[in-house]
């Protein structure tokens, strides 16, 4: 077995999709948190094969959308300081921040390279001594354990030119943000699948209990995906909201406690700020005390202007699930993979880019 | 961003471990999966190994499914 095709069975896929059929007897408005599940639910069509009962709303669960333009904008500030090269995940470049995006600092000659990891950010950290290597250290919790590896790495191999410049962020406590807002009358959620590898699905448990909202964490296969939208129908009919995991093979209720580990020795909870959601108390991770000195935002001093929006761009309600990209004026007109307007058309993940994809016009 | 593939591993040393993705070996970190053996399928993320994949679960899930396909064709 290699975990992928056999996931993608049509002929059981079909089948699937009859029992939810057969079980959807109401509207049912179902939001897929994580942007990596709205790819797969638009590549593969499952939006239009699902019945008319089940609505599916895309959230916030995209790390480069929800960035906000204040930390775009610290990013390229200091890429713009001496004998600093700043390392990223490849999906940042473009991402419009006030003013210019990380790919407009390279091209006035900011040294902003391009990672796989952030192993490859300490190899550039050690392969350029005389220079300070700077991680701009975005993701949720999925990501978090190996921004924390390399922390502790630094430090055991005295790699004294590496820092991060901490912009991780927390699920459970959007979760509950974009639910206390109240714009959604949401009947379940699909759990994101790889941030669930770390935390495991006992954080969601509010969720059911204190909102009588459904919970089904799910893979990111055709098959693992209907089947929690099965799950998730199920529980909503019989009236009984609870946490389940589909995506058995990946998850399981503790999360890897291993992970867990390296995030608390390194982190402490602290606030973040969302795109279109704003400062959420608690949704976010700093370095602690502790690790202080491979904290950019402590090491390095920055002087920023004034932030700015991007007139008309709506991704802000985008990610809240209250607006599609299709009711933004500016989407396939101004904004476009090539010049994006913002961050949803930017990263792969985005629900503008996956429209633009894979919805016809 | 939170993108993780199943990946087999082909050799361990240390921390790290060489897998194969398509054909293609890799060196990955197993520091947060330090239970990972030769022949086991990793959650590839970022270099990181995640998990590892666990293949009785993975057999129990496709059951699920099979199951539920029947329902929908006695109904």
């Amino acid at each position: 077995m290699k975990y992928i095709d056999e996931f993608r069975d049509v002929e059981l896929a079909k089948k699937v999709v009859g029992r939810i059929e057969q079980l959807s007897t109401r509207p049912t408005r179902l939001m897929e948190f994580c942007g990596g599940h709205t790819v797969s639910i638009m590549r593969s069509g499952l939006r239009q094969l699902l019945p008319p009962t089940v609505e599916m709303l895309s959230g916030p669960g995209c790390p480069v959308c929800v960035t906000a333009n204040a930390d775009i904008d610290k990013a390229i500030a200091l890429a713009g300081l001496p004998d600093v090269i700043v390392t990223t995940f490849g999906d940042m470049m473009k991402v419009p921040g006030s003013y210019a995006s990380l790919q407009q600092a390279r091209a006035a000659e900011a040294d902003i390279r391009i990672v796989y990891s952030t192993q490859d950010a300490l190899q550039i950290a050690k392969d350029n001594p005389s220079q300070s290597v700077i991680f701009i250290g975005i993701g949720f919790e999925t990501t978090a354990p190996t921004i924390a590896a390399s922390i502790l790495q630094a430090e055991s191999e005295k790699i004294k030119n590496y820092y991060v410049l901490c912009l991780s962020k927390l699920c459970p406590p959007i979760m509950k943000a974009l639910l206390d807002l109240g714009e959604l009358k949401l009947d379940g959620i699909i759990c994101p699948g790889h941030v669930s590898v770390i935390i495991g699905s006992r954080p969601y448990a509010f969720i059911p209990r204190d909102y009588g909202v459904a919970c089904v964490v799910s893979g990111f296969e055709p098959l693992d995906i209907l089947m929690s939208v099965e799950m998730l129908v199920k529980q909503i009919e019989t009236g009984k909201p609870k946490v389940e995991i589909a995506y058995r093979r990946g998850v399981n209720p503790q999360g890897n406690k291993i992970a867990l580990e390296l995030m608390d020795r390194v982190f402490e909870i602290g606030s973040a700020d969302w795109r279109g959601i704003g400062v959420v108390p608690a949704s976010g991770l700093k370095i602690k005390k502790q690790f202080e000195r491979f904290d950019a935002e402590k090491a390095f001093a920055i002087t920023l202007e004034p932030v700015r929006e991007a007139k008309g761009c709506i991704c802000g309600a985008i990610l809240r699930g209250v607006k599609t990209p299709l009711d933004c004026k500016l989407f396939r007109k101004a904004c476009t993979p090539e010049h994006p307007v913002g961050p949803c058309m930017v990263s792969s993940e985005g629900s503008c880019a996956a429209y633009n994809q894979y919805e016809s016009v | 961003m939170c993108l993780a593939v199943p990946v087999k591993v082909v050799s361990i040393e240390g921390n790290e471990a060489e897998v194969e993705i398509g054909g293609v070996r890799r060196r990955v970190s197993i520091v947060l999966t330090p239970e990972a053996k030769v022949g086991d399928y990793v959650l590839l993320h970022t270099g990181y190994a995640i998990n590892v994949v666990n293949e009785a679960e993975a057999q129990e899930t496709l059951k699920i499914l099979e199951e539920m396909a029947r329902l929908d064709e006695i109904h």
